[in-house]
């Protein structure tokens, strides 16, 4: 088995494949770096995940476009958003307890709207992968990073993007403050709620987005639950990287590959049972956040509602 | 500054914003359930003026102005701006009418910088880019004119105190405050700080602004105001220009009664160490070292004062010596045996008492009841359980008698603690740790929130408890306090005694010097 992994096209492909599987974890734990950075746990990623999983699907489904499925998908996870937002920020609803409500919620009704939509297992046409000119023809390096679909590189684009709007504008100043001090940026005349709303409903969007990047890009099909358990993982990832758009693109990177290994893994038919193996990359998870523990930059004020004059 | 400046040529600020002339609260109401902090109070201030609210803990001073500042909408009364109606629903509000505001408990980011934490909310030139090379530049200049020294790229968290609230006054002219309050700014400084906040109030008032001063102490108040409104349980009980208050009356309008600022101090004569710390080092809750090598001696019947501006050991120091923070090296001697790495209920027994800093999260348990919380820690013990059940009976009996040789205002045992006033709460931590006579005792903050009434009666339970020949360590950031009950003033500074200093020979200017981190000798 070692020399067999050892061999260069199975390295190639096990990164490739690691780049590609990072990028629904990237939607969905950059949103939620803007959540948490703003003082908002939303533990309901899943859930919103399925919701745009779903529509997006649908609406390729019914329309071709993959524009379409992306705005559809957008749409929904501005919906949920709304809602999480409002849940959590205006009526102060303890966000351990409301995250799993909104995961529920969305499982279940991307489900019920799935049975109710199709009656077959059905596939769209998703994404295609698009070879960069030139730099896809790099030996190896071409292989690995500039042969994947459009949802790919956009997910690694949003990466220094957020990292500048985070530190570089006044829009980013607001929200390290908010999740900081709450109360000094609510005496310096800053709506901590609309700042709030602002960071949830954005993170909503993204993780929908990372939904439909299964659905239409990565897999292409629709099915209940498809998520597993990755909108878990980004949250997780938001502690992994200490709240900074690279570390959680680290993060999202180690554990990706290491799934890509454990699917390699599988695909031989090798001595290790499966469950073992798919249980790998969730191991690491928490051994990862256990040794990452010293959580030095997490927002002072997360998961505590704002009330003010307190 | 008692003089009042008339337009000097410009209506302008030199922050080039517009003055505020005139400032009017009328009949101001705030309710908070259960409690009416404010009672139809009126308050104004001018240009170019200093106006003092003096008034007790819980008087309604910071209620009243975060009205006027937007944070709390009044259930009554109006406010004008020169002379027109404003209406004020959010600290951006009140930012927008010239009103700036210095909390009592600092608004800063600690994570920030100086300069992101200035630049915090306004329109940047680059928007939607920052531009804080501009704004930092702009805080230099704000600096120089008004000499708030700060470095404009240091991040919050490492500043001292002071430095922070220079961070927060300049916070306020940034925005172009014409009306500046202050909300007990001196609570945290050393003397000499003070003094530089008062060169930099004067300044304001001779360009322009209007300063309102909160304060509940009568020294500073008479030093640096025009003139004084007393509130007193929400009412507004006076007002008279500075020049015709002295201590005396001003006292007596905020008490309700006359105050003595003296204390009965026995002679007593001192006995063998009771408490010994040797070279004492324990880590903050940052894991820096917050505690270097401390090294303080308390004999029998003497109360050592422990001074020093808040934040540098004093939490970890009182901690320490309670067994509530381990200690990473040193001894910790109580009449001679090693205690070092003792639990608190080891270190009860041995007759070592402890007044906790936050006696609302380590003193009491909010939720329980008075006789509850007055055996807290004998609840297991003879007369108040046997065997496995507690003694009602015995519980009250004891209780009662606590309660009165304490004097604290209860409606009944059976009431919850938290609805009892600060001064009260404190008397029933006092009453439980005072009642088991220590040998030792650890007595952190012990009147801070607390009104001048209970604070008199604490002071005096003190000094008697020294004439039992308890060693007290007495820890303190109100100078006055240690003045006044201690025999041996000690100074804390980034976790090191810088001097110990006898009664007699301390003064407030080598005491302000110390805490600033100048050692006895240079001072
Ligand atoms: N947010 C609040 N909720 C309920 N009661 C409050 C609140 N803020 C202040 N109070 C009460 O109002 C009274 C006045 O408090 P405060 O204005 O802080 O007094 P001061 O600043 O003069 O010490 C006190 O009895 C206090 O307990
Ligand atoms: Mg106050």
């Amino acid at each position: 088995m070692i020399d067999q992994l050892l061999d260069s096209s199975v390295l190639i492909g096990i990164a490739a494949s690691g780049i590609r599987l990072a990028t629904p974890y990237l939607y969905a734990a950059i949103g939620e770096t803007f959540g948490q950075r703003s003082g908002v746990l939303n533990l309901g990623v899943e859930g919103i995940m399925l919701m745009g999983a779903f529509s997006g699907f649908w609406a390729v489904y019914h329309t071709g476009s993959l524009l379409a499925g992306v705005l559809i998908a957008l749409l929904a996870g501005l919906l949920m958003g709304l809602g999480t937002a409002f849940i959590n920020v205006t009526l102060k609803a303890e966000q351990g307890i409301s995250g799993i409500g909104i995961y529920l919620f969305g499982l279940g009704l991307s489900d019920l709207l799935f049975q109710q939509s199709f009656d077959s297992v059905v596939t769209v046409n998703g994404f295609p992968r698009i070879h960069v000119p030139v730099l896809s023809r790099i030996p190896v390096l071409g292989e690995i990073f500039f042969q994947h679909n459009l949802l790919v590189y956009i997910a690694f684009g949003l990466v220094p993007v957020a990292w500048f709007v985070l530190n570089r504008t006044t829009l980013g100043l607001k929200i390290r403050a908010v999740g900081q001090n709450p109360q000094a940026a609510d005496a310096m005349g800053i709506s901590v709620a609309r700042v709030r709303y602002f960071t949830v409903i954005l993170g909503a969007m993204l993780a929908a987005i990372a939904g439909a990047s299964l659905s239409i890009a990565l897999l292409n099909v629709f099915q209940q639950n498809m998520t597993a358990g990755q909108g878990f993982i980004a949250v997780a990832l938001v502690y992994f990287g200490s709240w900074r758009p690279f570390g959680v693109m680290a993060g999202a990177l180690l554990f990706s590959t290491v799934n890509a290994l454990q699917l390699w893994v599988r695909t031989k038919g090798i001595d290790i049972p499966a469950e073992y193996a798919s249980m790998a990359p969730y191991l690491l998870t928490i051994l990862a956040l256990v040794l990452a523990s010293q959580r030095v930059d997490q927002p002072a004020a997360l998961t505590k509602p704002f009330e003010r004059g307190e | 500054m008692k003089t009042m400046v008339t337009g000097s040529g410009s209506n302008l600020l030199p922050t080039g914003h517009a003055r505020i002339e005139s400032m009017e609260m009328r009949g101001i109401v705030k309710r908070f359930p259960g409690v009416l902090a404010v009672d139809h109070v009126d308050f104004d201030v001018h240009a170019g003026e200093v106006h003092a609210l003096l008034g007790e803990n819980g008087a309604g001073k910071s209620t009243l102005m975060k009205v006027l500042y937007g944070l709390y909408q009044p259930n009554e009364g109006e406010i004008l701006i020169n002379g027109q109606h404003a209406t004020i629903k959010s600290p951006a509000d009140a930012i927008a009418q010239g009103i700036g505001m210095v909390h009592q408990h600092f608004m800063l980011v600690p994570s920030l910088t100086v300069a992101e934490n200035v630049a915090l909310g306004l329109r940047s030139s680059r928007e939607p880019l920052l531009d804080l090379d501009i704004v930092a530049q702009r805080i230099v200049e704000l600096a120089k004119t008004y000499g708030l020294q700060v470095d404009p790229l240091a991040p919050v968290w490492q500043l001292a105190v002071g430095e922070q609230q220079r961070v927060e006054i300049i916070k306020a002219l940034y925005r172009g405050a014409a009306l500046l309050i202050l909300d007990e700014p001196t609570a945290v400084l050393t003397p000499q700080e003070v003094d530089d906040l008062f060169g930099t109030l004067h300044q304001m008032v001779r360009d322009g602004h209007a300063l309102i001063f909160i304060s509940h102490k009568l020294h500073e108040v008479l030093a640096i105001s025009d003139r004084v409104t007393v509130l007193r349980d929400g009412r507004k009980v006076g007002e008279i220009p500075t020049r015709e208050a002295t201590k005396e009356s001003l006292a007596r309008m905020m008490v309700g009664r006359e105050v003595v600022f003296r204390y009965e101090r026995s002679a007593v004569q001192v006995g063998p160490p009771l408490l010994k710390i040797e070279n004492l080092w324990a880590r903050s809750d940052r894991n820096t070292d917050a505690l270097r090598g401390v090294n303080l001696e308390i004999r029998a019947g003497e109360i050592l004062g422990l001074a020093g501006v808040s934040g540098n050991g004093q939490r970890e120091l009182a901690e320490a010596l309670f067994g509530l923070r381990p200690a990473t090296q040193g001894r910790v001697l109580i009449a001679g045996e090693d205690v070092t790495g003792k639990d608190p209920a080891t270190l009860n027994r041995l007759g070592i008492s402890y007044i906790p800093e936050e006696r609302m999260i380590d003193g009491v348990i909010t939720d329980f009841t008075v006789a509850e919380n007055l055996i807290l820690q004998t609840h297991g013990d003879r007369p108040f359980s046997s065997s496995i059940f507690l003694r009602p009976g015995q519980i009250a009996r004891r209780c009662t008698q606590l309660i009165e040789n304490f004097n604290i205002r209860t409606p009944s045992q059976e009431t919850l603690i938290k609805s009892l006033s600060g001064g009260n709460i404190q008397k029933l931590v006092l009453a439980r740790e005072l009642s088991r006579n220590p040998r030792v005792l650890i007595a952190a903050q012990p009147t801070r929130g607390v009104d001048i009434g209970a604070t008199e009666y604490i002071h005096q339970r003190l000094l008697d408890q020294r004439a039992k020949g308890t060693a007290t360590l007495l820890i303190s950031e109100d100078l006055d306090e240690i003045m006044a009950l201690a025999d041996r003033i000690a100074v804390i500074y980034e976790g090191e005694i810088v001097g110990v200093v006898d009664r007699g020979e301390a003064t407030v200017e080598q005491l302000g010097l110390m805490m600033a981190g100048v050692h006895a000798g240079q001072a």
